[in-house]
């Protein structure tokens, strides 16, 4: 059992670590000041929320291991990180939407994780969907203004959404690890939250004048760590240079 | 958040600004409260495409330490401003008028701080 739930809150914190990384590589450089702060804001609370979810993770082995263990010490078949996190940002456009399509999925998952039947987990999740509920509405309304924007804009949202779809259904794939957690009542399973996903993507999509691939296939071996995508290992030689060329520097 | 190109008061002399570029978005006027029962006070200018996102804005770039409980956003266009030129005639005849200030009134100690 606490092997699951290692492997579970590894998710969660995996899935905010690396695509709050993947956000701050935006500081300094968005496109107007106003997104580059947002971005920033974002980026600084999915890295909030990591260290609850990996500082749990830490305490639930009982290893010794902290947070910042687990975020630095780890290579890439350990992180257990959707594979649409670790995807390159592309343009802002495409960011914005990785950003939309991430956080649909994660504010679902974070309502249904304050009922869990595990306290903490409840409590970080509680924590956790007011910034992601602001997150949520932001991503979407750029989406929306982009896709239904210029024609340029238009094509660029479209072009992200044809390439990041395939990304999408990893999110609602369910494994050992999801069976165990369903049946001890600390999380949803995955597979429950997917229509009303479909509902808000149809209808955020319709809106923004966008098009959803007919195509379900789904890309997956990001949350079991089966198989990343060759983006991840790039990441981490960045986010853990410090610790790779000085470990266990502090300061 | 104001850029070189940026006109906020395209209508008065103290704007010596060009016109805004055709793809820059709009200059707002963020005022923002502090705490229930204070007014709004400005704090600043910001870009964006309507007033839904200038709120949005507004909450990133001033309120990420806890300043505010509310927001108001202002299209800088709506703003009427003073002229600095005329500061003579608004102003000055008011530097003479020591009498509107009420500072000639021995307020009593009980009454404490007003």
């Amino acid at each position: 059992m606490s092997d699951a739930l290692f492997e579970f809150l590894c998710r969660m914190g995996d899935n905010t670590l690396v695509l709050g990384h993947r956000i701050s590589e935006w500081c300094g450089v968005a496109p107007v000041l106003e997104e580059d702060i947002a971005l920033a804001n974002t980026a600084l609370d999915l890295i909030g929320q990591t260290q609850l979810w990996l500082g749990l993770a830490g305490e639930v082995e009982d290893k010794g291991r902290d947070a910042d263990r687990l975020a630095f010490h780890r290579d890439v078949w350990d992180f257990r990180n959707l594979l649409l996190v670790e995807q390159p940002n592309g343009d802002f456009g495409r960011t914005m939407m990785r950003q939309f399509l991430f956080d649909g999925w994660h504010l679902a998952q974070l309502k249904g994780l304050m009922g869990s039947d595990n306290d903490q987990i409840a409590a970080i999740a509680e924590k956790s969907v007011k910034e992601v509920t602001y997150h949520h509405e932001r991503a979407t309304d750029t989406v929306i203004g982009l896709g239904d924007g210029t024609e340029e804009s238009h094509k660029r949202m479209q072009a992200a959404l044809d390439r990041l779809y395939p990304y999408v259904g990893e999110m609602f794939i369910s494994d050992a690890v999801d069976e165990e957690m369903v049946s001890a009542g600390i999380a949803p399973d995955p597979a429950s939250l997917r229509p009303g996903y479909d509902a808000m993507l149809d209808a955020v999509l319709t809106e923004a004048t966008l098009q959803k691939p007919a195509d379900d296939f789904a890309h997956k071996g990001g949350k079991s760590g089966a198989r990343h995508t060759e983006h991840l290992g790039h990441m981490l030689t960045q986010m853990q240079w410090l610790q790779r060329a000085y470990p266990d520097a502090t300061w | 958040m104001s850029s070189p190109e940026s006109s906020p008061y395209s209508d008065t002399d103290a704007a010596p600004h060009g016109k805004a570029r055709a793809t820059e978005w709009p200059l707002w006027e963020i005022f923002i409260r502090g705490q229930h029962g204070l007014s709004h006070r400005h704090v600043g200018s910001l870009h964006a495409a309507d007033a839904e996102s200038a709120i949005k804005n507004a909450r990133d770039v001033y309120t990420r330490r806890n300043e505010g409980v509310s927001i108001w956003a202002v299209p800088a266009s709506a703003i009427a401003a003073s002229s600095p030129e005329e500061k003579g005639a608004l102003y000055e005849p008011a530097n003479d008028k020591v009498y509107r200030h009420p500072t000639f009134f021995d307020i009593p100690d009980e009454v404490g701080a007003m």
